[in-house]
This record gives C-alpha cells, sequence and structure tokens, in this order.
C-alpha cells in the first residue's frame, strides 16, 4: 500500500471547508456546553469529572470511527453493540480463567473476535448480496443471543478480574487514561488510512457512486471486507475496554448500544448516504454525545432528556448536511468552485 | 408486482408457516390450543399492526425505524391523559391522532427535507423514545376500565376480540396494495422515483401520506398495547421495531423497494409468532429465540438470491438509493 | 384528483373535531371506578392436615434471568422445590420489562404448571395473566416484588419494607455521622419492592431524629451495571456535597461501589445498601464500603417453594392466621394480605463477611 500524495482538486477544497465547518461546529458546541454547566456547577471541570467523561467518550469514539470506516461505504454495522457484548464476555472470560493474561493479548483477542463477526457481515453482505441493514440486523440478534447463551445468567465481577487487567482503566501516560491514549490512536489511524492512502479514496469513492467505483475498477469486494473487518475490530476492542472501564460484564453489555454508536457518527457529520465523513468528525460527535450524558444531571436536568436530545441532534445534523450539500450544488452550477 | 413472484418467495413463506403452525400443533405440547390461539393473537397483534404501513413503506424504498417509539409515545401519553381524569374514550382517538402527527413529522423530513429515511427515522426513534420517559417519567399509569383492558384480553366463542380490528386493517391494508391505484403507486415509487414521478405518480405526497398513516397505526398500537397489560409506561414496545422489519422482510418484501407482497408479509409474521410460542412451550430459552430470530431474517433475504444465482447469472441489482444501503455485488 | 393537502388536514381535523366531541360527554374517566373482575384473596377453605402432595410442578419467574441476585434464589426455590418431590422449572425475559414477562406466565398456563413463582417486575401489568393462571387452577405465589394483591394467592417477603427501609435509614446514618446530604440509587423505577422502602426511608426522614439528614436525589440504574455506574457517576457531579449513596439493590450498590472506590472519592463519600457478601467482599475489604445489608437470597426462593407447595397440597389458601412450616427455615404464619416475612435483614461489615458464601 502507498500513499499517494494527488493534488487537490477544487472538489476537495470545497468538501474539505465543509467538512471542517462541521467540525468546528462541534467544538463550537461543546465548548459552549462546557461553559454553561461549568458556569452552574464549577467541579463538571475538575480532573475526576473530566476524566470520566472522557473515559466514557473513549468507548464510543472506538466504535463510532469503526462505524464510520463503514458507513462511508454505504454500508451500515448495526450488529456493534452485540460484538462490544461478545468481545467484553470472552475476553472477560479469557482473563478471569487466565489472570497472567497481559492486556495487549486481552486487546488483541477483542480485537480478533470482532473481525471474526465483521467478516462474517461482510460475507453475507458481500457475496449473499443481502443489503448491510439486513444483515447487521440479523447478526445483531445472532450475535446478542451467542453471548446469552454463553453466558447464561452468569456475571463477569470485578473481583474476578486480575488487578493488572482492571488497572488499565486507572493508568496511563502523562496524565492521560489508557483508554483515551486507546480512542486517540485509533481516531488518528482512521484518520490518515481515510485521508492518505489509496484504500482510504477507494472507500469514499465505492460511497459516492457505487457504480462508478466498480466500473473504475476498485475492487469493492476486497474493500467492503476490510470496511466491514475495521469495524468489528473496533467494536471488539470496544468491548475489551468496557470490561476494563465498568468492571462487571454480563450478557447484556452493549445492548442498545448500535444506536448511539451511529447517532455519534452521524452528528459528527457522517452521511447515512455514504461517500462523506471522517474520523474526527465521529470522534466529535462521540465526545459531544457523552459530554450531553454527563451535563444533564449536573444542570439538574432530568436524566430522561437525553435521548430527546440525542435524537433531535440527529435530525438537526442530517438537516444541516443537507443545506449545506444543496448549497454547494448551487454553487457549482454556478461555476463556482468554492463555498464561500 | 408479478404473478410469477407471488408464486415464488410469498408461496413459499406461506407454505412454511403453514406448515410451521402444523408442526408445532403436532409436537408441541399445548400448541394449538384456543387458549394458545388466543395469546399468539396477543403477541403477534403489535408487530402484525405496525407491519402492515411498514410494508407499504418498505416497498416505496423507504423505512419507519420508528414505529415502536411511536407506541410508547402514545402509550405514555395515554398514561398521562388518564391520569389526568380524561376519559378512556376521548383518550383513544387522541392517541391514534397522536401517532398520525409524528408520522408527519417523519414524513416531512423524508418528501419535504429530502432527507434519507433511514437516518430520519432513527432520529426519530431516539426523539421519541425520550420524550414518551419526559411525558411519564419512570412512572407506570395503571387501573384502567376493567371492561376496556377486559375487551383486547378476552375473547368471545373462543375467538380473541383482538382478531377482529387486526383483520379488517389486514383486509384494508391488503385491498389497497393490490387492488388499487394507491398501491400501484406505492410499487412505482418503489420500482424507480424519477419513472414514478414522469408517469404522474406524486412520490413525495404518497410517502408522506404513508408515514402518517404508519403513525396513527403505531398510535393504535399504543393505545391495545397499553389496555393489553393494563399498564402505561414510557419504555413499552423498546425494540419492537427490529421485529417488525424481521417480519416484513422475512415476508419477501425486498429492502430495496419495489417488490413484496401482503400475503407473504402476514404469513411472516405468522411464522415468527409460531416459532417464538412454540419455542418457549418446548422450554427452549430466550437466547435461542434471539438467534432463531436473526438467523431467518438474514436466511429469508439470502435464499432468493442464491436461488436467482443458481437459476442464472445476476448482472447485479439496481444501484442502490438512499435509505437502503447497499454495495455493488 | 384528490384534495391538496391541506384540504386533507382540515378534513382529518374535523373528523378528529367530531370525535372528541362525540365522545367527550358520557366517557369513562379514572375516578369511575369500573369494577374490575371478582378480587383475589383465598378461595377454598384450608386444610391443614393435607398430605403435602408429591410431583408439584413449580416454575420459578424472576424479574429476569441474567442477574446474580435472581440465580441465588432460583436456587434455592429449586431446592425446595426438589425437597418436597416437586418439579422444579426457571424460566424468564432477559431484561427486565413487564411485558416479556406477560408471555412467560402465558406459556406456564399453557404447560399446566401447578404453582408459579414471581417477582414482579410490573405488579399491574402481569396482574391479567396471573388472574387468568389463578382461573386456571394454578396457585401463585409472589416472592421479592409483589404483584398486585388480587392477583397472587401468598406474597413471600424478605422483610417488612418497614424493617428495609428503617434498617437503612440506620446505616446511612450512621456512616454520615447523623447529618448530611445522601442520595438513593434504585432500581428499575416501577419497582414495587424498592419504591416500598424508598417510600419509609423518606417516612423515617421525616422524623427529628433524623432531621440532619437530607435525601437530595433518587436516581434509577434499571439494575444494568453500566447505568447504575453512570447514575452513581452522575450522582457525585451533581451533588458535590454528597455524604451517603444508598443504593437499595444489588446491581446498584456494586455499581456504585465500584465507581467510587476507582475515583478519587473513595474515602470521602459511603456507600451502603442491599448487596450480596460475594460481590461486596472486595469493597469491604479496600475500605471503600463500611456496611450493607440483605437476607440470604436463597431462602426467599426456598420459602416460596415451600408455601407453593403448601398451597397446590391445600394446607393453606392464604388467609390471614394460616401456619406452615418451610423445612430447614421452620415455621410461618401468613399475615395481612397473604403476606409471609422471611426474618430480618442481616448487616454485614469487614467484621463478619467472610461468614457468608451466596
Amino acid at each position: 500500500m502507498t500513499t499517494t500524495q494527488e493534488p487537490l482538486s477544487p472538489n476537495d477544497s470545497w468538501w474539505s471547508s465543509i467538512t471542517r465547518a462541521r467540525e468546528l461546529g462541534i467544538v463550537v458546541g461543546l465548548v459552549a456546553l462546557v461553559a454553561v454547566t461549568a458556569s452552574a456547577n464549577p467541579r463538571f471541570l475538575s480532573a475526576q469529572s473530566l476524566r470520566d467523561v472522557l473515559l466514557g467518550a473513549s468507548i464510543l469514539t472506538v466504535l463510532a470511527v469503526g462505524q464510520t470506516v463503514v458507513v462511508i461505504t454505504r454500508n451500515i454495522d448495526l450488529s456493534v453493540g452485540s460484538v462490544l457484548g461478545l468481545s467484553a464476555f470472552a475476553v472477560g472470560s479469557l482473563v478471569r480463567d487466565h489472570p497472567g493474561t497481559p492486556v495487549a493479548a486481552a486487546l488483541l483477542a477483542g480485537a480478533g473476535i470482532g473481525v471474526a463477526c465483521g467478516l462474517l457481515n461482510a460475507v453475507l453482505v458481500r457475496y449473499g448480496g443481502v443489503p448491510a441493514l439486513v444483515v447487521t440486523l440479523g447478526t445483531l440478534y445472532a450475535y446478542r443471543g451467542l453471548v446469552h447463551t454463553w453466558a447464561g445468567g452468569g456475571q463477569i465481577t470485578a473481583d474476578e478480574l486480575p488487578r493488572g487487567f482492571l488497572a488499565f482503566a486507572d493508568g496511563g501516560v502523562l496524565g492521560v487514561p489508557w483508554l483515551v491514549v486507546v480512542a486517540l490512536v485509533v481516531t488518528t489511524a482512521a484518520t490518515v488510512l481515510l485521508r492518505d492512502f489509496r484504500l482510504g479514496r477507494e472507500l469514499y469513492a465505492m460511497g459516492s457512486s457505487p457504480r462508478a467505483a466498480q466500473l473504475a475498477g476498485i475492487r469493492t469486494g476486497r474493500n467492503t471486507l476490510i470496511a466491514f473487518a475495521a469495524s468489528g475490530a473496533l467494536a471488539g476492542l470496544g468491548g475489551v475496554l468496557h470490561a476494563v472501564r465498568f468492571g462487571t460484564v454480563d450478557a447484556a453489555a452493549g445492548t442498545g448500544f448500535e444506536l448511539t454508536v451511529v447517532a455519534a457518527a452521524v452528528v459528527g457529520g457522517v452521511a447515512v448516504f455514504g461517500g462523506s465523513g471522517t474520523a474526527w468528525g465521529a470522534a466529535l460527535g462521540a465526545l459531544l454525545l457523552t459530554t450531553i450524558g454527563s451535563a444533564l444531571p449536573v444542570l439538574e436536568i432530568d436524566q430522561f432528556w437525553q435521548q430527546t436530545i440525542v435524537g433531535a441532534l440527529i435530525l438537526v445534523a442530517i438537516g444541516l448536511d443537507r443545506l449545506v450539500a444543496l448549497r454547494a450544488a448551487r454553487a457549482l452550477r454556478k461555476g463556482g468552485s468554492r463555498v464561500r | 408486482m408479478s404473478a410469477r413472484r407471488l408464486l415464488g418467495w410469498d408461496a413459499a413463506i406461506i407454505v412454511v408457516a403453514l406448515l410451521a403452525v402444523a408442526l408445532s400443533s403436532v409436537l408441541v405440547d399445548g400448541f394449538g390450543t384456543t387458549r394458545n390461539a388466543g395469546y399468539l393473537v396477543l403477541d403477534l397483534l403489535p408487530i402484525a399492526l405496525l407491519a402492515l404501513p411498514m410494508t407499504f413503506v418498505v416497498i416505496t424504498g423507504e423505512i419507519d425505524l420508528s414505529v415502536a417509539s411511536t407506541l410508547g409515545l402514545t402509550s405514555a401519553v395515554l398514561g398521562a391523559l388518564w391520569d389526568a381524569g380524561l376519559p378512556i374514550e376521548t383518550i383513544m382517538p387522541l392517541c391514534v391522532l397522536l401517532g398520525a402527527l409524528l408520522g408527519a413529522v417523519n414524513g416531512l423530513f423524508v418528501t419535504v427535507f429530502t432527507l434519507p429515511s433511514l437516518a430520519v427515522t432513527i432520529g426519530t426513534m431516539a426523539l421519541f423514545r425520550g420524550l414518551a420517559f419526559v411525558v411519564l417519567g419512570d412512572s407506570a399509569v395503571a387501573d384502567y376500565p376493567a371492561s376496556f383492558t377486559g375487551w383486547v384480553t378476552g375473547s368471545s366463542g373462543g375467538v380473541p376480540n383482538v382478531l377482529l380490528p387486526l383483520a379488517l386493517l389486514a383486509i384494508a391494508f391488503t385491498v389497497v396494495l393490490h387492488a388499487t391505484p394507491v398501491g400501484r403507486a406505492v410499487y412505482a415509487a418503489g420500482a424507480g422515483q424519477e419513472a414514478a414521478r414522469f408517469s404522474g405518480v406524486r412520490v413525495d405526497r404518497l410517502k408522506f401520506w404513508l408515514y402518517v398513516t404508519s403513525g396513527a397505526v403505531a398510535g393504535l398500537a399504543g393505545v391495545l398495547w397499553t389496555l393489553r397489560y393494563s399498564s402505561a409506561r414510557a419504555d413499552n414496545g423498546a425494540g419492537l421495531e427490529l421485529a417488525v422489519v424481521a417480519a416484513v422482510l422475512l415476508g419477501g418484501v425486498s429492502i430495496f423497494g419495489g417488490k413484496g407482497a401482503m400475503p407473504g408479509v402476514l404469513a411472516g409474521v405468522l411464522l415468527l409468532g409460531t416459532l417464538q410460542s412454540a419455542l418457549r412451550l418446548s422450554d427452549v430459552t430466550n437466547e435461542a429465540l434471539t438467534i432463531v430470530t436473526g438467523g431467518l431474517l438474514v436466511v429469508s433475504v439470502l435464499l432468493p438470491n442464491l436461488l436467482r444465482a443458481a437459476t442464472r447469472r445476476r448482472a447485479g441489482p439496481a444501484s442502490a438509493r438512499p435509505g437502503a444501503p447497499t454495495t455493488t455485488p | 384528483m384528490s384534495p391538496t393537502p391541506t384540504a386533507r388536514v382540515r378534513t382529518a381535523a374535523l373528523v378528529a373535531a367530531l370525535l372528541v366531541g362525540l365522545t367527550a360527554c358520557g366517557g369513562t374517566t379514572k375516578g369511575d371506578g369500573d369494577p374490575g373482575a371478582a378480587s383475589g384473596g383465598p378461595t377454598a377453605s384450608a386444610d391443614p392436615d393435607a398430605p403435602l402432595r408429591e410431583g408439584v410442578k413449580m416454575a420459578f419467574l424472576p424479574k429476569q434471568l441474567n442477574n446474580p441476585y435472581s440465580d441465588i434464589e432460583g436456587e434455592g426455590g429449586k431446592e425446595g422445590v426438589e425437597e418436597l418431590k416437586g418439579e422444579f422449572k426457571l424460566v424468564g425475559p432477559n431484561d427486565a420489562s413487564a411485558s416479556s414477562q406477560v408471555s412467560y406466565i402465558n406459556t406456564l398456563i399453557q404447560q399446566q404448571q401447578d404453582v408459579i413463582g414471581i417477582a414482579a417486575n410490573d405488579q399491574n401489568a402481569v396482574c391479567p395473566s396471573l388472574k387468568q393462571a389463578r382461573e386456571a387452577g394454578i396457585k401463585v405465589v409472589s416472592f421479592d416484588s409483589d404483584a398486585a394483591k388480587d392477583c397472587r394467592d401468598v406474597f413471600v417477603n424478605q422483610a417488612t419494607a418497614q424493617g428495609i427501609g428503617e434498617k437503612l435509614v440506620e446505616m446511612a446514618s450512621q456512616l454520615a455521622g447523623g447529618s448530611g446530604e445522601i442520595a438513593v440509587l434504585s432500581a428499575t423505577p416501577n419497582a414495587t419492592n424498592q419504591n416500598a422502602w424508598i417510600a419509609v426511608v423518606e417516612t423515617e426522614l421525616a422524623k427529628p431524629q433524623n432531621s440532619g439528614l437530607k435525601l437530595v436525589k433518587t436516581v434509577y440504574g434499571n439494575d444494568d451495571d453500566q447505568k447504575s455506574f453512570q447514575e452513581a457517576q452522575g450522582l457525585l457531579q451533581a451533588h458535590p456535597d454528597l455524604e451517603v449513596i444508598v443504593a437499595p439493590t444489588t446491581v446498584g450498590i456494586a455499581a456504585a461501589a465500584r465507581y467510587v472506590g476507582s475515583s478519587s472519592y473513595k474515602g470521602k463519600v459511603a456507600v451502603t445498601g442491599l448487596g450480596t457478601p460475594n460481590q461486596m467482599r472486595e469493597h469491604v475489604k479496600n475500605g471503600t464500603v463500611e456496611r450493607f445489608a440483605l437476607w440470604d437470597p436463597a431462602d426467599i426462593g426456598y420459602l416460596a417453594a415451600h408455601a407453593g407447595v403448601a398451597l397446590a397440597s391445600g394446607r393453606i389458601t392464604g388467609a390471614q392466621g394460616e401456619e406452615f412450616t418451610a423445612g430447614r427455615l421452620g415455621d410461618y404464619t401468613i399475615g395481612a394480605d397473604g403476606e409471609v416475612v422471611l426474618g430480618p435483614p442481616t448487616v454485614f461489615d469487614a467484621a463478619n463477611i467472610d461468614q457468608f458464601d451466596f
């Protein structure tokens, strides 16, 4: 795989300005939210509180970045919540029974389980000709059923897990918790892959126009496998992080999480049509959703509003995308190559 | 919809569903009794109701994932209004109307703002469920008049009472889909937006009213759900949307739009319900039920594809459209 | 030619207005007291000397299956049913929702069980089905979390709500040093038992001797580990001066203890409530939790099993004053409203926790 440094076409420049605007919007929203919350209760900015928000956002970010890779290709992966549960329980059991397992091995094991799940999704999508929405809706049930069958009523509790494994949640480098480091690494890697590598360009092309991508000789089949494997791997990785963070894993871990993951990606500017969006956007979306969740109790707003706000945010996000796309199209038609 | 298709997947799914019923009656203790049939109808009621308009929506190439949340919100509002002392006879039509309004919200976003229905209804799914909790918080409202709750759970002459409205609606939806200009417009819109527009179908208006219908039916399902369980709760019907989509796809409706038939969908609902009921009676765990549901869903779409692939070389499905994520094969 | 959308909306509004207008007069409202079906209560007379039936089919339906507490209850139930030579069965949903329990009750009716033991997720939602079960001759024992009184024969209560509420306040008061802010982290919002205990906690706090304690918030973790964890986190962010988190649910107390133990609040904020010794051992030993209380969940299942078989044998009917023997637990008398109380809760702390294994 080689890095291709193509000169940016005019297309790219207006497109990147749009995505930048989206990310800027989220950042502004975040800052405003934090400012309001902190003025209501300064402790919202305490080290402990920030740490909690970041830890919570890390897991969501990892999954949202994986979702981004899939959604860019005009697919969707609804099975991520179940994959997270499967991986969390499998790795939890592994670490419980072999207390000497290094954390790195646990992370790899989780990612491996996720890759297997992702590849099954991809094979059904690619070779079965079944739409991703249907496949991953099916595997959402199937993988969850698998966890329940395996776990039964069992639960892995914090006292059964070795200290060293759980310490991964507390430890960190230069004061940044490991979970956050993992999320940052994942987001950066995905950004570079999507932006600077041929594969990334192909994924965008597939999402923009599947037919055209095929005619242009892009290996759509292979790329579909890679995209779903990536989403699965990151969901599996998220499962290990979940086990580390919460210390208790039961069969229900990650139930319903897929909705939040898709929401984070959509709010972060990843279009469900495919063909556009960035990993950083998804990460910012994840951070925004988590911050909202943490800010509500501090602002003494009923927790029940959280879901309502998430839903409204999704609608606002896709509405804005649509608006921007329309204006961009109009600007292009007028012969302008930039959106001013 | 061609006659050949009706003889294809739809016929197959109907045969499979009837086989499942027959086999369960023979093999499973307690299945097939009057009592069991009554419970089966009650358990299938919400899924069957929601599947009727969902079939129309999916055939036009769109999707509505917000139906279960609409059910939850109408249930919560029903509870709140009942608590406020309104008569139940007033609340029920109001709830159906509320459902229609919520459907109109979806329709507005999808048709007027031309947004992808998958993203819109994922958004409203969260929005409506959140509002349900805002309305009712975490309390449950009970004490509905026994004459109403009794009617919903009761039966007369061995026939469950709720079968009547369900059958009427099912017949109405089937007739509209297969024997009226509206139905033909639905298929045309699903087969190709532009072509349908040129042939005089008002695609956007059609879709708008389909969403309104979907919402209204979900509102009705919310009322029946609340009365059946004598409990209005904000989390009523959580997760039901997946079961409804599964039933519709199992019934042979194509997620790409343009294909599908109501008899197949009703058979799909019956098959899912029969399997669940029979497995539960045989003490098969809940886990197996989820695996079966998921597996059936994938197989139901995979199988026709494989059969087609086996009979002829495929040139590839029509290009994807928003709302039906796909890859090129 | 179809009418325009606006015309249609107008028509729809008109129809709706007509409907509302037609039904607004003479409707059935909340206070109308539409009498329900015949209420429950004892249906026959008890014969204390009736022989205990063997082969009684008793099914246990806990709130949800994947919950350690429910599992222990189920094991106790199994011990009791098998001791009495009955057939034990454990079924239940994976989520603590009311509607999923109803399907299971219906299945048990069709399987013609003799007794159903149920911990209700929503006391009203399970009622119609339980009534049908009783009409079909099935005895119903609710345990741990009651169903509405007229749809079960006997309720096996782990302790009186009064006793538990008092114990919770007592522990919170000791841990807060007599005054300060406390908060409650409960299970599901509709959990019958938790809500009854919280009501007692509130009345206890209103008493003059507890005037220093202030209940600032009650939050719900839905007996979901992750949600409980996040709720505990939110509580401490919103209420910096919080002294004690009281979690009257085993899932909640473990999650709260884990959050506090891994945060900077450790040693500043106390966690107490109801938990199992095995899940709390760790937190007691590392000093996060000083004391908490519980009864043995296995005993609840065991007592429910004995009550169920006694019902099926006709020894008791659920009327006040009837007596029956529950194996290793000894003799019990049925109190008002068909309630059987297991006994006072045990308080666990660093000194005694190692004597228990459940």
